[in-house]
Order: structure tokens, then sequence, then C-alpha cells
């Protein structure tokens, strides 16, 4: 009743190609900002913004940089925390070295940085595929995370090879180190996402995402129409692994404020897929989707007992946690394989129709 | 099916959002320790009888004394699986529990400790990391609200050395001698490596050191390295299954035991117990007896467990790593005990807890009455050192139990402490932090 | 100069090193030897999963991990150790019965990645009901395989690495008697050439699964034998998985000899590597050189050393 596109008149080849292009989800979007930037670091208390909000933030961006690749390109990796972790390093050391420079700036380069390492390792993808190619993507995972852990100079040569985010200031307020509030840390990640998933859209809408959707469906069909595969994968690697840096250096800067190389081990690249996975592939809401399921589903299932007051051994509701999270996940699969964002999109379909299905 | 599912979230996401507000009203007159733990997950097998050791301890205290001087302890176990990002989450639940928050945390991990470093002094939550984390922190100029007493890996690996030295005859023998460290990869197992560098640089042993990756189910490649070089004396840094794999593979290699000294972590039952009878003569290092014949332990079974024995042992009573827990602990509570001297017996701040820690003053008369003597040694902290340097002991494997075989062995502290020093002004210089002036 | 004497240490040195010191060398590629046949066992079990319904189970370390744990919690109850054995592979049976009711046959003609994911979730249902029902705590596990040390012409040997070794060797010469030999084993390898037909000419698909399925756990139960009996039954068991994807892609997903011989190409060169030129660059190289190793071969044949080869039609 609310939610129904008629009456709606696109008058312009923009109006009809916008993103959003029914104003009820305009409309809803920008409530949904305005309550994300406005309302949220008012209400919300230090636990849900350290513990839930920040990090489903960061690994949002991870989870839509490995959707470009694995979800718009067709190349599945596994290499996710191995690229974060070239983010985070390289932060560190630009911000060690230039104490002056914006630590956004310092982002931003540290994430080319990274893309310029995804694209050497992504050289592989032009002849190996499918599982093989994931695989191949660990050595990747691996190489990089031994590197960051032997080689001094990334950690200016401490004793443990820990990297912790020092104090930097923008516009006067303190945005990263332990002074910061996780209120500003919060707005500035999400600020970041919010850009950030913009492009992402803009991307995969324009020319360099239909020719990796190209690729993705047949690469050999693609190459045919004038598509270079090479150039393709390449770019998909570097664009995603540019994203992936920054969430990395987000991890380290905006939430953990100090990490060694186990905080992107194996198990981060793997929770990342799964978001990309369970959110939906293809989707950049999706990635936002799986992103909440995989860090609040946990949480919630940590902390829903005590809520209601059932009080169980700690390991006793902590192995019924890990059961049901990976219930869940095979629950969530045969309800629906492509995904939340799919769900989301099936919701918005009987929404059109309701309260008058037929 | 479909929209009965959506629904069915819509009511989890409305149900969670309305019960978050809520938060538990507690009763005045508790002091509230949070706790991280770790019973599930890789390394559970060390993290049970930590977390069984914490719980008896406080609810012994509860049930013997009534608390601290009449201030119930409370206390509530968050689940870490030893990873570092669920121990962020863990602390941010549990820091602000209590009438007064958290009195003081003990991380248990290396990783999380490193983690909370930089905000114990926003929170004004004190870190009692016990022969973990980062060492530099004993220079208590620079970190304020962290302490590692009674001592710290680089006092340990120097230990170690000044233990080797007095079995080879002499500091002077050391010379020529060839030592290998083998040490889980990561900030935890590389912490020993510029001690043994800087003590290798002035007693003139051969050091080799030997990384092994997480989890350490294979070692074959470096035993194999080991049995080629021959090393004197092996010092092993450990953690989880790596510790297990390690003791088995050096029996299998037929290396001398004796001369095979495992640091404080890795030395509990069960790192050797899956390895049979190849264990025998294993050493470690310590801080406190493996016994469980002491005044704290019998009043453990009795007021705890109703003199149950069996049931103590199910829960890891008298282990090694329970044991350690005891000591720390006993810290924690008599620094709070510390800190009601000064500011009453009510509960107390974090802030207040710290003054405690400051001034904690463990004397040989307080062990005896704590019925602690002969189970660990007194310690006395104060503002510019927060670790005290304090000896360790030697413990060996005979197949059953473990046994001390040694006499406490200090540390070469003026080694040690300018490099700890050293350290802790670049973390100063790196993080804009002015030492204060003690 | 530099970088003469840095070429030297790379390319020439190790070289010299092995060849000056034979019987250390043989030491380390038996060594490797010995290690790589333990990743086989493990790879084993994706490979018969893989080959029979295209199903990349990355559950596989989970069911090791759960293997071994209901046979040492079996044996701490009492059980002998050859009721235990039969109970345990029961268990792993009963597990199988239970993926293809509740699992794999809601997902039929799904794309392997969601086929993968869901493997991911039975990866933490399998660990949780694990530790849920046997304790998270390391149990030794000592079913009485010899583990004595001794030496022949100055190489040092294990009992129980050699033991593991046949095993090994034994587990793979019956497998590949089963799937060529058998009435069921046919039926696997035409399931796994192509579902449809195989269903048309009434091979019983579930069947199949199940049987494949219950193979790999028993396959699982050998490796978690093996591994456990080193380091305890513990949860790390579950992590020699990521130990195993390298020898699976150097040897196909879906050979089994190319399960041992990916085993013994890894397990050698990452010995050797390590070893080598491990001290040249501080160590612990072993976990990324079996990946780089793996790469490299793949960059040859996409689609590993004994794969079926990857045809592609527009």
């Amino acid at each position: 009743m609310l939610y129904r596109e008629t009456g709606q008149f696109k008058i312009s080849y923009a109006a009809d190609q916008s993103v959003f292009p029914i104003a009820q989800d305009r409309w809803f979007i920008a409530a949904a900002l305005a309550f994300a930037f406005l309302v949220v670091p008012w209400i919300a208390n230090e636990y849900m913004l350290q513990a839930v909000l920040i990090p489903l933030l960061i690994f949002s961006m991870a989870a839509i940089g490995l959707n470009l690749l694995v979800g718009y390109a067709g190349q599945l990796s596994l290499g996710t925390g191995g690229f974060m972790a070239v983010g985070a390093y390289m932060t560190y050391k630009l911000t060690t070295a230039f104490p002056d420079l914006n630590i956004i700036v310092a982002f931003l380069l540290a994430g080319l940085v990274a893309a310029g390492v995804g694209l050497v390792f992504g050289i592989p993808s032009l002849r190996i595929k499918g599982f093989y190619l994931a695989v191949a993507t660990l050595a990747s995972q691996f190489f990089l995370l031994w590197l960051f852990n032997k080689v001094a100079w990334f950690y200016n040569y401490n004793s443990s090879g820990t990297i912790t985010a020092p104090p930097r200031e923008m516009f006067g307020v303190v945005v990263t180190g332990p002074t910061a509030t996780a209120e500003v840390r919060y707005t500035v990640a999400l600020s970041i996402v919010v850009v950030f998933a913009i492009i992402a859209k803009n991307l995969v809408r324009g020319r360099i995402g239909r020719s990796w959707m190209a690729v993705r469906d047949m690469d050999i069909a693609a190459e045919i129409i004038g598509i270079r595969p090479f150039q393709t994968k390449l770019m998909a690697f570097a664009i995603s692994s540019f994203y992936c840096g920054v969430a990395g250096a987000m991890l380290v800067f905006l939430w953990l404020g100090s990490a060694e190389t186990e905080a992107f081990s194996i198990n981060e690249s793997f929770n990342v897929l799964f978001m990309v996975i369970i959110g939906g592939l293809g989707s950049i809401l999706g990635s936002f989707l799986g992103a909440a399921f995989i860090v609040g589903l946990p949480i919630f299932l940590t902390n829903a007992p005590q809520w209601f007051g059932a009080a169980m051994p700690i390991d006793l509701q902590k192995h019924i946690e890990i059961m049901l999270f990976g219930s869940m996940i095979i629950f969530f699969l045969i309800v629906e394989p492509h995904g939340l964002a799919r769900l989301w999109q099936i919701t918005k379909q009987k929404l059109r129709l309701w309260p008058f299905p037929y | 099916m479909l929209r009965n599912l959506v629904l069915a979230m819509l009511g989890a996401v409305v149900g969670v959002t309305g019960v978050v507000a809520t938060t538990p009203a507690q009763a005045e007159g508790e002091q509230f320790f949070p706790m991280l733990v770790y019973r599930t997950g890789a390394y559970a097998p060390s993290g049970i009888p930590i977390a069984n050791g914490f719980r008896d301890y406080y609810t012994m205290i509860n049930n013997r004394d009534g608390g601290i001087n009449g201030v119930t302890i409370t206390f509530e176990e968050c689940e870490t699986e030893y990873n570092t990002k669920l121990g962020v989450e863990c602390y941010e639940k549990l820091k602000n529990k209590g009438p007064t928050g958290a009195s003081l945390i003990n991380p248990f991990s290396t990783g999380i400790t490193y983690q909370l470093i930089p905000k114990a002094a926003v929170d004004e939550i004190p870190i009692l990391s016990m022969g973990y984390g980062r060492t530099a922190a004993a220079d208590g100029r620079v970190f304020e609200w962290v302490f590692n007493f009674p001592t710290t890996y680089w006092s340990q690996a120097s230990a170690f050395i000044r233990y080797v030295a007095q079995q080879e005859g002499g500091v002077d023998k050391l010379k020529g001698k060839k030592i290998a460290h083998v040490y889980h990869n990561s900030a935890y197992g590389k912490e020993a490596n510029p001690t043994l560098e800087a003590l290798a640089e002035k007693y003139g042993y051969e050091l080799t050191l030997l990384a092994v990756d997480h989890p350490g189910q294979e070692q074959k490649a470096t035993w194999l390295q080991i049995r080629r070089a021959k090393p004197d004396w092996v010092f092993l840094s450990g953690w989880g299954v790596m510790n297990q794999v390690a003791v088995k593979e050096a029996a299998a290699i037929k290396y001398p035991m004796d001369h095979f000294v495992g640091n404080w972590w890795s030395g509990s039952d069960a790192d050797v117990i899956p390895a049979g009878a190849g264990a025998k003569g294993y050493k470690s290092a310590t801080f406190h007896s493996p016994k469980s014949d002491f005044g704290v332990h019998a009043d453990i079974l009795k007021h705890v467990y109703g003199g149950d024995v069996a049931k103590a042992k199910r829960n890891s009573f008298g282990e090694v790593l329970y044991n350690r827990t005891i000591v720390n602990a006993m810290f924690a509570v008599e620094a709070v005990r510390t800190a009601q001297g000064k500011y009453g017996n009510r509960p107390l701040t974090g802030a207040e807890v710290r003054w405690g820690l400051e001034n904690f003053d463990l004397t040989e008369a307080r062990l005896k009455e704590l019925g602690m003597e002969g189970f660990t040694r007194p310690v006395k902290v104060s503002c510019a050192d927060h670790e005290t340097g304090g000896p360790i002991l030697i413990q060996q494997w005979d197949g059953a139990k473990w046994n001390i075989v040694s006499d406490w062995v200090q540390p070469i502290s003026e080694v040690v402490r300018p490099m700890i020093e050293k350290a802790a002004a670049a973390y100063a210089a790196e993080n804009n932090i002015t030492p204060r002036s003690c | 100069m530099e970088f003469i004497s840095f070429l030297n240490l790379v390319f020439v040195a190790p070289f010299v090193d092995m060849v000056s010191f034979p019987i250390f060398f043989a030491e380390v590629v038996i060594a490797g030897v010995l290690t790589g046949i333990m990743y086989s066992l493990v790879a084993l079990g994706f490979v018969l999963i893989f080959k029979a319904s295209g199903v990349f189970n990355f559950a596989q370390g989970a069911m090791v991990l759960f293997a071994a744990l209901t046979l040492v919690g079996l044996m701490e109850l009492g059980v002998p150790v050859l009721a235990a054995l039969l109970g345990a592979v029961a268990v792993m049976t009963v597990l199988a019965f239970a993926v293809e009711r509740f699992m794999l046959r809601h997902l039929i003609n799904q794309d392997d990645i969601i086929l993968f994911m869901a493997t991911i979730g039975l990866t933490f249902l399998i660990q949780g009901f694990g530790e849920m029902v046997w304790g998270s705590n390391v149990k030794a596990l000592d079913i009485g395989i010899p583990s004595e040390s001794f030496e022949v012409g100055g190489i040092l040997l294990n009992e129980f690495d050699l033991f593991a070794a046949g095993s090994g060797a034994v587990l793979v010469a019956v497998l590949a008697v089963f799937f060529h030999y058998t009435r069921i084993g046919r039926a696997l390898r035409a399931v796994a050439d192509d579902h449809q037909a195989a269903m048309a000419v009434g091979i019983p698909l579930k069947t199949i699964w199940v049987t494949v399925w219950s193979v790999a756990g028993f396959v699982g139960l050998v490796a978690g034998i093996m591994w456990g009996a080193k380091s305890g039954v513990q949860f790390s068991l579950s992590l020699i998985a990521l130990k195993a994807l390298p020898v699976l892609i150097l040897g196909g997903f879906t050979s089994v000899p190319g399960a041992i011989v990916g085993g013994l190409i890894i397990g050698v060169g990452e010995k050797i590597a390590e070893i080598y030129w491990g001290p040249l660059v501080g160590g612990a190289i072993e976990n990324w050189f079996a990946y780089m190793l793996a790469l490299v071969f793949l960059l040859f044949r996409p689609q590993g050393l004994f794969g079926e080869r990857i045809i592609e039609r527009v």
C-alpha cells in the first residue's frame, strides 16, 4: 500500500537509470542514513558501538570488496585476510612515518598498495579457475601474513611484532588511538563505508561491472565479444583488494586499536566469504546483510540466554551457540540459496502487492 | 513460509533491541571481577584449568571469609575462544558491570592484553597480566595501568640462561654453547627473542631461532634442524597443541629431555600427558609450586567442593595452570585488600584498585596467613617497577607429576631492565605519552 | 660482490649442503615422505566426497576431529579398543545418513559454492556437537601403536611414522580396489561422471552419497588416529584440513592417486624448503611454501596433476 510505484513517472533518462528508481526506496535509504548518522551515535552505548556496529561496518566494507570479486567477477578468493593485512600494516607505516598525514588519506594510500598486491596475486586467475583458484589464493593469504610477521620493518622493529594505532586527529577531533571515542570512530567508519558503497554500486552498473559479469557468466564467451579477460579479472582483483585493504586499515585503526598478524588469519578470509555468500553473491546490499548476519548472530546467541534468564555453563552455551550458528547457515542456504539479499527482494516484491496479493 | 520467516526475524530484531536497554541491577557491597575465559576452541585445554582456578579461588574467599573484608566478590565469565576480537567484545560487555565497574582485568592471552593496554588508561581499569603480555609494561612510568608482576618473559628468558650457566658450571662456560629457541610464531612467542639475542652477545653462546607457525601440529622440519644442529639446550615458547607435539617430537629424535626447557606456558599437565612416557625428564619454568597440599588448597577443597576430592580433580584442581591461576586470583584479591586499606572496606573503582596494585606488598607473613607459604614468593611492586623482576623455578616431569628441581633462579636484571626501559620509551614516543616521574 | 654472495646463498649453498651431508638429506626426504602420507590421509577424505558428489567438503577437518573424539571418548568410558573403533565407524555412518537426509537432499542442483558454504555450516555443527558431547580437554590417544625411534645406517626412523605411512598405503590400496573392482565402486565412478546418466541406469544416488560420506568418515577416523596419537585429540585436529588443501589442488580434486602423489610432493617439498632455505629468511615458511608449490604446478596444469581435464565450451 505504502510501497507502490504507481504514479511515479520518469521524464528523463537520468531519472530512469538512477540507483534507486522508486521514490520510497530513496526515502527509506535517506531515512536509514539519517538514522545511522544522527541518531545511532546518541542512543547506542559503547558496547553496542564497539562490539557490534563498528565491526559490522568494517566487515561490510570487506564484504563489498570480496563481493565485487566473487559475486560480480566470479573469481573465488580466500586471500581477503592477507589483503586486509596489507592495508593495516601500510597505514601503520605511513602514519608513523608521516604523523601529520591525514589518517583518511593514509587509509586510501594503503588501499592503493593493497590494490597493487591484489593485482600481483590475481595473475594466476587467468589460468586457474573455481575451487582451484580459491585454494591458490590461500597462497597469498599465508605468504602475506608470514611476511608481516617476519619482516620487522613493517612493525617498526618492535619486539613483539604488534602494531598499535597511534592517536591521530582530524578537524581537531581524535579519530584513532585509545582516546578516540567509540562515537567518533563509528561516524568515521560509517562515512567511509557509505562513500565506498555508493562508488561500488555505481561501479557495478557501469562498463566495468558489466564486463565483470560477462566474465563471470562465461569467460570464453566474454572474450569472444571483445572483453579482455586478463585486464578485467586483474581490475577486479585490484579494486576488490583496495576495498579489503581499507577495511583492514579500519579494522586496526578504528576498531581493535592494536593487532598482530593473527587478526587477519585465515578465519577472517573465511568469515568474509561467508558474509558474501549468506548475504547474496552479486549484491551490494547483500554484503551489508551478510556482515550483519555473521557479526550479529553470534553476539545475539551469546547474549540471548542471559536476557531470558537462562543460566548455563559458559562452555555448554558456546557449544550450543556454535551448533546453532552452523545450523542457521545450512537452514538459510536451504531456504534461500541466493542469500539474504534475495529474501529482501522477494519481500519487496510481496510488499508491492500487499495487502491485495491476488 | 517466507512470510512467516520474515515476521519471525522482525520479531527477533524487535526483541533484541527491547532487551538491550535493560541492564540487570547489582546489589551494593559487591566487588566485580570480569573473567575472560576460553573453555572452548583450540586453546581450551589450557583455558579450562585457568577458568576453574579463578572461579574456585573467588568462591572460596566468599564462602570462607564472606568476601574481601565483607565485600562480596562477584564475577562473570565471558568466552573468548582465545580470539582477540571476541576478547574486545567480552571486555566491552563486562567493563561496566557491578556497582563500581570492573576492578581489574586478567586477560590471560597475550593478544588480548596488547589490545587492552591502550584502553586501560582511558577506561581506568588496571590490567594484571601476570607473566604474559607486553614485557615493556614493566616500566610503570609509561604504563601506569598495566602490571605484570611477579616476572616477565624477558626476565624469564634471562633466568633460563642463568639456569643453563648454573648447570654448565658457570657463566664463562656459556661461551660456544649452542642454544635453540623454538617459539610460537606470534607476539607471544617472539617476546623472548630480544633478550636471548642480547644475552648471546654478552655471553657468547650461539643462538638458533626456530619459528613454528600456529597451530604447530606439524613440526618435523623444526626438529630435524635441531637433530642436525645438536644444540646443548632447547628453550620452548609454545602454546596449545604446539607444546604436545614439540615434546613428542623431541622424544622421537631422542633429544636429551633434561636439556629441553619450556617457558611457564609450556609446562602444564596437558602439555606432557599426550606425549606419554617420552615426556619424562622434560623441564619447564614456573614461579610457584606444582603441589596441591598447601593451606589454600585445603580451604578450596573444604569451602568450594565440600571435601569431594574426586569432583575437585574433575575441575582441574591441583594442575599446574590451576595453581598458577590461584596465585593470580590471590594477587587480585590482595590488591583490592591493599586498596581497601586506603579507601575503606567498600566496593572499589578501577582507579582505586590500581593504587592497590601499585602499592602491592605481599610479605612472607601474609603468604603464611593465606596458606601459601612455600607456594609462591613475596612480591613488592613500586611505581616505577610493575614487574619486580622475580626469580623463577625449574620444574621437571617425572612421568606422573611435576617436581621442582631447582632453587629460585634470579633473572639477569642488569640486562633486562634497560631493555624494558628502552622499549617503553619507544612506545611512549610513538603514542605521544609523557612518562610520569616516580 | 654482495649480489654474488646472495646468489650463492640462495642457489648454490643449499645444494652443496644437500650433497655433502647425504645422510641428513635422506632423513629430510624420508621425513617429508612420511609427513606427506599423513597429509594425504586427510586429503583423501576430500577427494572421495568431491569425486562422488562434486561437493568440496570443508567439514572434512571437523570430521577428522569428531571421529577421533568419538574413539577416545568411548575408550575413556572403558570400551575396548576394537569395540570403540567399530563404535566410531558406526557414529560416522550415522553422521553420513544425517548429512544426506537433512542437508544434501535439500541442496541438489545448487551451485558448487552454495554446497561448499553448507559444508562450512556443517563444520560448525560437528565441532560444537563433538565438543559438547566429549568436552574440550585434550585427550591422550593410545591404541598401542609403537613409537620407538631407531637408526638404520645413520638415518633415524620412528616406528610410529612408519606404521602411519604403512596404514596410509594400505588404505589407499583398499580404496583403489574398492573403486575399481566392486559393484558399488563402479556405481560411484558412474555417479562421479554424470549424475543424471547414473540415475537413468538405476543407480540410487542417495545410497551412493551415504556410502561415500561414510567412507570419508572412516578415512577421517584413520587420519584422526594418526594425527591424534601425536598431539593428543583436541580441537586443533580440525585445523589440519588446511595442510591438506595444497595437497588436494596439486593432486587434483578428483584423483585418489593424485592425493597420494600430491601429498608426497608437498611433504618433501616443504621440508626441504624449510630446512635448506628457511633459515635464510627467518623460518616458518612451510605453510605458504606448500601453497606456492601447488600454485606453480597449477600454472602448468590448472586441473591438478591427476585431475580430470576441464573442458570449456561456449
